[in-house]
């Protein structure tokens, strides 16, 4: 692994993301519109009913959580499409990088890219709505850590798609975490869920990252099991994932998809 | 001079269309090798497979003596790749753009690379400007930059100089012809230009329905053929049955 040429591709989007004021704005535009609405929807709960008054910032931390990784997932998705739209992806992949080089570069630009939305928005909270996430303690990096992650995961996913299915895939990478949303269990305990449902969002890392910020803010315990679920749920996807996408490379290179990528 | 580019009976189908029948060639260092042939001929289809962007169904392909199969990202750091169709990000600014491509191919001077190439190829004054705000002349000679970036080898030429106007053509051509005599590099060209073909390729191979139907010097060929011109070879070719001349 060459960390100049992995720093090359990480440039060639923060030049991207510093030349262009109107993406910086939208990086931050939407997750702080996001967690205001929330915010205030957080708060009514609040007030009316029993189960939320004695944790006030519980939708409100579940809303920034879900908003980083959505953002880590579409951040990586998008990083992928620029290539496609801007028809460099032969460039790309005419350059010698290796595909373990192009996936971590992604990685860390992913995160960047979320961490600039999110951090201005995460601290809009505390003045706005007398919230701070950090109320979450320790656990706050592991439950981030975990959803980054699935982030990054989903976003492998969908570039193996790209891979293999060209721009055409490009609808299904804006909805794969609506897709999921419904089974994440981010605003509702699970139990919520039909029977069928249940089993289906127990195969997800996210209801226990989810379940878990809940019993801490609510409860004020730490069920480490949950974690340790979330973590082994992640292994397993990612693992997933990369074997995904060098298949996709793979059969992108058979079927030609990678020289009419963005035509 | 030696081969640094061997092509051994290379095949490509997807599904049952075979897009390339088994072809073989070989381009010598200091040469430009012309690959023409009519829309569908294959000609893409076989840069696809030099770039290792298409994994043929079957032969072998070495690059300066390594065998690209296997040997992907040291063959890559070797060649570059030109093409209208392609293009580099156009929000950056051009100079940002070679520092990019510098960075992926790892090159250790890109500044001096950078300053070097803007000399050769009139880019000083264009640097901080916009790729995207460029006109088609100036995109293509930044696009010749980023091919040139990493020193190549073997540079791989997909209609250089389409849409281009004739000054700029020239220029292109004139750097071309030069920049292969003073590196000694094997030039692989795919163009329609057959005045261009002419004026720069030393042997030319001309493909049709994924197989090679004839090859040699372009006067061989026009005497071959009994034509005026490689235009009117073409378009004899072109239009005749798939039988290697």
């Amino acid at each position: 692994m060459s960390l100049t040429r992995m720093y090359g591709l990480f440039l060639r989007h923060f030049y991207l993301i510093t030349r262009s004021f109107p993406r910086v704005l939208d990086l931050v535009y939407w997750p702080t519109i996001q967690i205001t609405l929330w915010g205030f929807i957080s708060n009514f709960f609040a007030t009316h009913t029993t189960y939320y008054n004695n944790a006030v910032g519980v939708i409100l931390t579940c809303a920034i959580l879900y908003d980083f990784l959505f953002r880590t997932s579409i951040g990586f998705n998008m990083l992928f499409l620029e290539e496609i739209w801007s028809r460099n992806f032969t460039n790309l992949f005419i350059a010698p990088m290796k595909i373990g080089e192009i996936l971590t570069s992604l990685v860390a630009t992913a995160l960047i890219r979320a961490l600039i939305g999110l951090i201005p928005a995460v601290l809009l909270t505390s003045p706005l709505f007398g919230i701070s996430i950090l109320d979450l303690g320790i656990f706050l990096f592991f439950l981030f850590l975990s959803l980054y992650l699935f982030g990054i995961t989903l976003g492998i996913l969908v570039s193996a798609g790209l891979l293999r299915y060209g721009p055409s895939f490009e609808n299904i990478a804006w909805s794969t975490m609506f897709l999921l949303a419904p089974f994440g269990c981010i605003y509702y305990p699970i139990e919520i869920l039909p029977e069928v449902f249940q089993k289906i969002a127990y195969l997800l890392p996210l209801v226990y990252i989810f379940e878990e910020a809940r019993n801490i803010l609510i409860n004020q315990t730490v069920d480490i099991q949950n974690i340790y679920y979330a973590f082994l749920w992640n292994g397993v996807y990612f693992v997933l994932s990369i074997v995904l996408f060098y298949y996709s490379f793979n059969v992108a290179k058979n079927k030609g998809t990678l020289i009419n990528m963005g035509e | 001079m030696k081969n640094l580019v061997e092509v051994k009976n290379i095949k490509k189908n997807y599904g049952k269309n075979e897009a390339v029948k088994g072809i073989s060639f070989s381009i010598k260092e200091d040469e430009i090798l012309g690959l023409l042939g009519p829309n569908g001929s294959g000609k893409t289809t076989t840069i696809g497979m030099l770039l290792g962007l298409l994994k043929p169904t079957s032969g072998e392909i070495f690059i300066n003596g390594q065998k690209l199969e296997g040997n992907r990202i040291e063959i890559l750091e070797q060649i570059n790749f030109i093409s209208p169709y392609i293009e580099l990000p156009k929000k950056l600014s051009v100079k940002q753009n070679l520092t990019v491509y510098g960075k992926l191919y790892k090159i250790n001077n890109i500044n001096e690379r950078i300053e070097f190439l803007s000399e050769k190829l009139r880019l000083e004054k264009l640097l901080n400007n916009i790729t995207g705000e460029l006109s088609s002349g100036q995109k293509n000679r930044v696009s010749l930059a980023k091919a040139l970036i990493n020193e190549p080898k073997v540079l791989l030429l997909d209609e250089p100089t389409a849409s281009l106007d004739p000054e700029v053509g020239d220029f292109v051509r004139s750097f071309l012809e030069d920049y292969k005599k003073e590196k000694k590099i094997s030039i692989l060209l795919a163009s329609h230009n057959m005045n261009e073909v002419s004026r720069l390729c030393k042997s030319i191979l001309m493909m049709k329905d994924g197989i090679i139907i004839d090859k040699g010097k372009p006067e061989e060929l026009i005497n071959k053929h009994g034509r005026k011109n490689l235009e009117e070879v073409f378009l004899k070719l072109s239009r005749s049955k798939n039988e290697p001349n």
